[in-house]
Formats: structure tokens, sequence, C-alpha cells
């Protein structure tokens, strides 16, 4: 951002609007994805395994195929290349011969209708061989064969890893405590409202036009090529706006790739929506992780060293699982001081729905673990939460033991706020039977610092086109899936050219149309596209201001884009913006710039240091309150308090709602969302079934449940603005989510003194707790063990502390080094 | 029995206009609104009458659109929220949403303004409690529903100073 930005008087930035898209969402002009039709469309739907595990011996679709208004069937033959979001696992075909989860689809129908999809559907006959079913990670390691995927790094381990930054045993052992607790987080799933959506067509120049519910056209794009085998550039991927995301429309899906093969195969346009039931069988949520954390704390409240090892559901496929599973551990150290880190991860493969990224990937389940420990440090310290944290947060501009650089950090700012704000002190151990406060912390990533693929090219691209109408027209990929992305584009183009909002139309989440951006995940899209969309502002509005000094008789280097019109201050002279365009138009020809971002070198060098890299993190620190009915063991919150560290809010409207909205899915996780399953009888298969597919059954908080919530934003003042973010300005999207289900964990010990420390925090775990409690016996339900997982010998990194240059110390240097002190 | 005809031919009453339509009798209102009317602002999020996306007006009274057959609403009053808006002016309950942060991803939006509609038609002075207690059985996963509920309020306000 150039310091004429960076100084300029902010007349959009900052400011409470309403969104540039809020008028099509409340009149029903906004369309998604199942909102298109096509002339001649057809329907398609899939045939879905009723099985957990089982090879297709053979399927016939001869009686499907001759269905009245059936016009096509596919199956795995139809399919030869296989797809996945993550270059080291591509294990998915669009239709399998070897069902890994109930709901895999082996077969599609393409009909007049769906009605009639559906009754060819049946007409399909598939003989199955069942094969041994793997329910969880613990059986999974149990179960080596037969393996649910032939590749990974044994049995049924999908990855394996293991980091050591300084010795963390001698740490511990020096340590005037050692804090060891076991801990699990059930999986979830995003429940969009929007059901997954994908309308395939050829269009009248021959190519192939995508409709989708997905959060990341580029990376379908990439899939598409691969698996329909043809060149990129006769595939458009249209993301129209997501009816809701939180990570579930990331993965390429199946049923994307089959509805697009179909249009190409038919020649018409194909459109597939899935049922309520099929979104719960695709899911790519939150991994169900068990977790055990040693930690070593001296006497006066300072961490000196922590091993974590974290255990994954994976679920059937490897989706972001790779990623997941670093960030179940490499965000860990970015909150608080520590000097030494050993993090082991191992995510195995299970017969159930892939598990992949939803809002807070993979932090979440770890977060939850090391914030309801702290509590338990802090009491057996005798030391207030809020200040043994205060004592411990980590510096801004330092570097982590997993050599991850923290930029600009609000969250010692964050905690205070909400002490304060909540009266934390009155009411910490003081509210009675019943009734009690936690407080938690988190971080986030403002985007990942590296992309899917590996690549050198930039992570997001703006173009801006101007016209003598005086319209500005900004194009970029990224996707709308209700976080606000097109308004937070449309408003730094505005802030930068001086005019309003209303004058900037944004074309976006199109690659036939727009420069790439990689989607909307991991917090990405304000700092990438937001950093692009400065650039691409900046440079055109520096051919505007040669125009315009030309004509006012002035320099370029003094004049000031401000509410619409272009001023020299020096001597008063000003031309309206219109005028401006039109002069630059007549100067230079047709007027447009382009800008992208690439996130700066990681510091870390060892093989692994790409994940956990941003280029700045948000924070958020929360007090919750909660009551707790003894007799039933049923958890009333009344209030929440939540600050985030946002750098700054470019429309506070939006981040506020940002931010409440994250504190609902996270409560929501802590008190009752769970992607649960069953094991069905014997005699009905046993099938590994989802306990509750229905948005009935799935429990989630409704407007009834929502407890008061007290939002303050925490904005750096000027001379502690991230220069890396645009504008100041962090993530929200993800970050507030974090630390509501610990803090709930700890306003319920405070309630009624006992400790639940698994997710759901549910009354039936609340009762046996209480029930242990007037026993005499441990007031803690939680997972009893954490199992021996096979890692690896762990990668050897010193850290920036002890004077490491964030490569990976081999063993024999270690050895050698060793022996020298020796 | 009587055979089933194939398709009907109706003339249903949708945002105070007569829209004749032809369709096959299975179809539920939303299926009709959406597919044969191409009225796609109503929205569907489980077409089993769980989440409330689909909520319309018959008659006033809001009802899931998922769980109606549209031949059911033939000669009835259907309001859906491209019916909304007052000519090229936002209904005061729009303006709010939009202005408010009651609207994010947008998609449960039409249903829980319909149902909020129907709640201020009959009680203009709902209270905080009634408003959430009218929009419980619209789910939304973007907002919280704090935004809704202070999105509906602040409607309720501007409708009871136009009446005045």
């Amino acid at each position: 951002m150039s310091a004429a930005t960076a100084k300029k008087r902010l007349e959009v930035v900052g400011k409470p609007r309403r969104r540039v898209d809020g008028r099509a969402k409340v009149t029903g002009q906004m369309r998604f994805a199942d909102d298109f039709a096509l002339p001649r469309m057809l329907h398609c739907k899939l045939l879905r395994s009723p099985h957990p595990h089982a090879l297709v011996e053979s399927i016939d679709v001869s009686k499907a195929g001759k269905h009245p208004g059936v016009h096509l069937v596919l199956t795995r033959k139809d399919f030869p290349v296989p797809f996945g979001i993550m270059p080291v696992s591509v294990d998915e075909y669009p239709l399998t011969d070897h069902a890994r989860h109930v709901g895999d689809p082996v077969a599609a129908v393409v009909a007049a209708d769906e009605q009639t999809a559906d009754e060819a559907l049946r007409l399909i006959g598939v003989v199955y061989k069942p094969l041994k079913t793997i329910s969880d990670s613990e059986e999974a390691l149990q179960t080596p064969e037969p393996r649910i995927h032939d590749y990974g790094e044994q049995g049924n381990i999908h990855r394996n890893q293991s980091y050591e930054f300084g010795d963390v045993e001698q740490a511990l052992a020096k340590s005037d405590h050692v804090f060891e607790d076991v801990f699990f987080y059930q999986g979830n799933t995003h429940l969009p409202m929007e059901q997954q959506a994908t309308l395939a067509s050829v269009e009248g120049d021959g190519k192939l036009l995508v409709t989708s519910s997905t959060q990341n056209p580029h990376y379908l794009h990439r899939q598409l090529a691969r698996v329909l085998q043809i060149p990129g550039s006769r595939i458009r991927v249209v993301a129209p706006p997501n009816g809701g995301g939180f990570g579930g429309k990331c993965d390429p899906a199946n049923h994307e790739m089959v509805v697009a093969k179909a249009a190409l195969v038919l020649g018409r346009p194909v459109k597939i929506c899935l049922t309520r039931e099929e979104v719960f069988y695709q899911h790519r949520g939150r991994h169900p992780v068990l977790m055990k954390m040693r930690t070593g704390v001296t006497r006066d409240g300072k961490l000196t060293g922590m091993h974590l090892q974290t255990l994954l559901d994976g679920g059937g496929y490897g989706s972001h699982g790779p990623a997941s599973t670093f960030y179940t551990g490499v965000l860990t150290p970015v909150t608080y001081e520590l000097p030494r880190f050993k993090f082991e991860a191992c995510r195995t493969f299970t017969n159930k729905p892939a598990c992949g990224p939803k809002r807070g990937h993979g932090t979440p389940q770890p977060r939850f673990g090391q914030e309801v420990q702290l509590d338990k440090i802090a009491e057996k310290l005798g030391k207030d939460p809020a200040e043994l944290r205060l004592g411990m947060v980590t510096q801004p501009d330092s570097l982590t033991a997993n050599w991850l650089r923290v930029g600009s950090t609000g969250l010692a700012e964050c905690i205070r706020e909400v002490a304060s704000r909540s009266e934390w002190k009155k009411k910490f151990r003081k509210m009675g039977q019943g009734k009690g406060v936690g407080l938690a912390c988190s971080t986030y990533m403002c985007g990942a610092g590296l992309p899917i693929y590996w690549n050198k090219l930039p992570h997001s691209g703006v173009q801006l086109l101007l016209d003598r109408s005086g319209q500005v027209t900004v194009y970029c990929g990224a996707t709308e899936i209700g976080q606000g992305s097109d308004d937070v584009l449309a408003a730094i183009v505005a802030e930068v050219l001086g005019i309003d909002t209303d004058e900037v139309r944004c074309v976006t989440g199109d690659t036939g149309m727009t420069p790439v951006d990689l989607g909307s995940y991991s917090s990405r899209v304000t700092l990438m596209m937001g950093n692009a969309a400065v650039q691409a502002a900046e440079r055109v509005r520096a051919q505007l201001a040669e125009a315009a000094a030309e004509q006012l008789e002035v320099l370029p280097t003094g004049l000031v884009f401000s509410n619409g019109k272009v001023v020299d201050p020096a001597t008063s002279r000003s031309m309206a913006f219109l005028e401006a365009i039109q002069f630059a138009e007549a100067k230079f020809g047709t007027l447009g710039a382009v800008g992208s971002y690439t996130p700066p070198k990681p510091p870390g060098k060892y093989k692994g240091a790409g994940v956990g890299p941003s280029p700045a993190y948000s924070f958020s620190a929360c007090v919750l309150e909660a009551e707790v009915d003894e007799r039933t063991g049923w958890i009333h919150v009344p209030k929440i308090w939540i600050a985030h560290d946002i750098g700054r809010a470019l429309n506070p409207v939006l981040a506020r709602g940002q931010v409440i909205g994250g504190v609902y899915m996270g409560l929501g996780e802590a008190l009752m969302e769970e992607q649960a399953f069953r094991r069905l009888p014997e005699k009905l298969s046993q099938a590994l079934v989802h306990r509750m597919p229905s948005m009935l059954e799935y429990k989630s908080l409704t407007a009834l449940d929502m407890p008061e919530v007290d939002v303050a934003l925490i904005e750096q003042t000027e001379e502690m603005r991230d220069p890396n973010c645009p504008f100041g300005a962090k993530e929200v999207g993800q970050g507030p989510l974090l630390p509501v289900m610990p803090a709930l964990a700890n306003a319920v010990y405070d309630a009624v003194g006992v400790r639940i420390d698994e997710i759901p925090v549910t009354p039936d775990k609340v009762l046996r707790a209480l029930e242990l409690k007037a026993k005499g016996q441990v007031p803690r339900v939680g997972p009893a063990r954490f199992p021996t997982v096979p890692y690896p010998e762990p990668v050897f990194v010193v850290t920036p502390q002890e004077g490491g240059d964030g490569k990976e110390t081999k063993r024999e240097e270690k050895k050698r080094a060793a022996a020298a002190v020796v | 029995m009587a055979a089933v005809p194939q398709r009907l031919h109706l003339k249903l009453n949708v945002n105070g206009e007569a829209a004749p339509v032809s369709f096959a009798p299975y179809k539920t209102l939303l299926e009709v609104l959406r597919e044969d009317l191409g009225l796609t602002g109503t929205k569907h999020g489980c077409e089993l009458g769980e989440c409330g996306a689909c909520t319309v007006l018959v008659d006033g009274e809001p009802v899931l659109s998922c769980l109606v057959l549209a031949l059911e609403c033939e000669g009835r009053r259907i309001e859906t929220i491209e019916g909304l808006a007052r000519g090229a002016e936002l209904h005061p309950l729009q303006a709010a949403f939009a202005d408010l942060g009651g609207s994010q991803c947008g998609y449960c939006t039409p249903g829980v303004i319909m149902t909020a509609k129907a709640l201020l038609d009959k009680n203009p002075d709902a209270t905080k409690e009634q408003i959430k207690e009218a929009t419980a059985g619209n789910l939304c996963r973007c907002t919280g529903y704090l935004q809704i509920t202070e999105a509906v309020e602040r409607a309720a306000g501007v409708l009871r100073e136009e009446a005045k």
C-alpha cells in the first residue's frame, strides 16, 4: 500500500454501510447455483453405496438406461482419472467401484426430471462385496487390513508426522509442573443452508460452463480439467454467491464432475442439487480429534514446552487431510510464548464420509485442549486465568518455536477488554453454585502462506476497468460465500479512488472472466484480494492523477482522490472523478490496471514449514457466562463477551456479523453439534450411518437459544497497523469461533466444578461428571487415555530463540552436537 | 380410482397477481414457485419442513412451501419475497435486514423476512422475545440471529411510524 493510500483520510473504510450485495439478498434477486435453469436442461441423481466399505463386483445399468426419460447412465468406467483437492491425496473417482463410506456414489442417472432419475436409480443392479469396516481412528490403527486406500503411510494411516522444535523432554524435565491431559473433540459439519447444486452446460462457443456452489472455483477448474482430460482453457467455472460455505464447499465434489461429464456427452445442460441427507454424507467437515497435551510450566506461570499428540479420524478420503493434520498443531504456539514444542500428528482413514476443512480448519480441536488445560494450570498455580494468559502472550514481530512470524498482535488488549467488559474479576469463582464464567483465547491465519498445489504464482489477482461513463468495474476470482468479499473488494477500490461503493461493480468468482484468486478459504480473501485490489486501484489512480494534473496544471503527486473528486489541496483546484477518467482515457487510451498479491516467504525452511505461515494473524479472547442446572445437566448461556483483534474493520456491520456468526457456530459446536455415526445391527448390514442426517435432528442453535453477545472489535492504532494487511484489516471469518468451545467448558467448571474434557459438552456428560463428583471421584468426563500411535522419528528443528537457521537438524548432527556437549 | 392427470392447470394468486400455471400434481408449492413460475427468491434448505428457508405466506400465514402441494393453493393469497418491495423501494423489513447485517449469505433471508412480515402484520408491537419465537423455525447458519432480531425490531419501528 502506497504512502498516499496509507495517509488518506478514510471515507469508506471503517464506516458502517449496507453491503454492496445487500439489496439483492433481501429482494430474492440474488441467484444461487440452484436458481439457474437452462432450456433443455436434464436432471441428475447419484446412486450411493449403502455399505460403508465394499467393492463393486458388478453393476448392471441396462434396465435403468432403458427407463423412459433416461438419457444417460454413468459409472466408474466413464471416469478413468481420479481427483483430489491436494496433490498428495488424489484419491477419489467421481463414481467409484470401491465404496469407502455409506453414501459414496457408484453410479449416476441423467433424466428428464428428478423423479424419473430417482426411479431409474432403483433399476440399477449393483453386486457389492462388503469389506471389513473401520469406525474410528483407534480401530484404524488396530486394523491395517483391509486397507481403505492403497496409498498413505501404512495400513490405514493416511498421514503420520512428527516435529520437534527444541528438546522438549529436557524442557519438561526442568519445569516446576508438567500437566498432562487427554481431550476429545467430536466431529461436526458445516450445515450450510444452501444444499450444493451444480449446473453444467456446453456454451455456444463449444466450451464447458460449470455453475456450482463452490468456495473455490479455481481449484474446481483445475480438477475438472484433470478428470475430463480437456484443457482448462475450454472450461469456465462460475461460482455464484454461496448460500453459506464454512469450508464445506472447498473440495471439488463428485457431483460436479459427474454433471460436467454428462453435459459434455449429451451436449445438453445437466443439473444436480443434493438432498439435505446427501449434504450430510458429502461432509468434509470437522475431524474428530483425540489429543494429548503434556505441558511444562514454571511456578510463576510461564510455559516451558509442550508435547502435543493428535489423532485424526479422517473418514474415507484424503480431502484436505494432509493440511488438516498439520493444523491440529502448527498454530498452537502462536498465542502464547512457548519456547519448545513437539508436535506429533496422525490421520487415519475410516469408513465414514471424509472430513476436511471447517471454519477454523484443524485448529479448534487443539485450541480447545490448550485453553482448558490453561484453566487447570491457572487453578493449580493459584493464578487468575486472565492474568496467567496476559503474562505469556506472544510479542509483536516475534518468531514462534516452530518458525511462524507473529506480526501484529492485539491479544493482550483483547483479554483486557473482555475481562473488563464482563467484570471478570467480580465473577470468576464468585458467582455461586450453578453459575460461572470461563475465559479462552485463540488466533487464526489471515490466509495460508502457501497455495494448495505448489506454484510460484500470485495467490490473488484483481483487474480494474474504467470507462468514460464513469463506471469502475472490478474483476476478481474471489467467491462471495456470505462473508462479504464483494463488499471488501468494492470498499477497497472505492477508498483508493475516492468514490462511493455504489460506483463500483464487482464481477467475481468466474474463471472465464476474472483473474485467479485461490478461493474463499483460510480467511485469506480480505488480506490477499484486498492487497491485490489496492495495487490495481493505485495503478489506475496514478494514470488518472497524471491526466488530471495536466489539466489542472498542478503536480500529480499532490492530488487527493476524495468524495468523487480529484483535488489539489495546495491550489484548491479540482475536477470530478468522471472528468479525470475522460481526460485519462483520452491521454492513455482504454483505462485499466491489474494488481496481484503473493504472500511473503515463510521464515521456516524445514520440510513441512509451509503449513501455518500467514502474512498476519488475528487474535480473539472470549468470556462466556454459563448457568448449569445440576438436576438435568442443562447448560444455559446468557451472555458471551468477545474481543477480536481485527486490525481494522473495513465495514463494521459485516465485521460484527462475522464475529457473532462465529460465536454462534462455536457455541453450537460446544453444546450440541455432532457428526456422529452408528452401526446398524448385523442383520441390517452393520453399515456405519449418520446418526441424524436431517436439520431437525442435527441440533443447532435457533434464535431462541442464542445468547446476548457483546462484541469488541480491537483495532490497531495507526503506527501499530499491520503493514501486510490492506488498510490494516485482518480476518474475522474464522478466528472468533475458536475461543468459544473452551470458554464454555471452563465456565461449566466454574459453575459446578466438573471438567468436561470433550466436545460437545452435553447435559448427559455434565450429569455423569456431577455423579462422579457426588461419589467423591474425579469429577471429569473425557477420554481416559491416548492410544499408542506409531509416530515417526521427529524432524528436529532448532528454535529461533536457540539460534536455529529454520532448517531441519539431521539426526547425525543432533547426535554430534549432543556428544560435544557431554 | 380415477387416473391422476399428468398436469394440472391452475390460476394461482401470487403477490396480488393472477399467475396461471400448469404443473404435475405431485409438485409442492415451493417447486411450482421456483420451477414453473420462475420465482427463485424462495429458497430450499431441506425440502422436509425442517429449516424454514422456503417460508412464504398463504392467506397471510407463514407456511413451509416445501410441505404444501401447489394444487391446495388455488384461490388463496400467496406472498413471496419478490412481492414485498414497494415498487422500486425496499420494504422496511428488507431495508433493515440489508442495513443491519440481518442477511449474510442471504440464503435464509427470504424465508426469515416473510416470517417476520407475518408476525408484524398481526402484531406491530412484537417484543424481542416474540420476534425470536416467531423466527425460531428459520435456521440461519451465518448471522447468529442477533442481527436478524435487531433488523425486525427496527423494521417494526419504521412500520409503526408509517402507520401513525
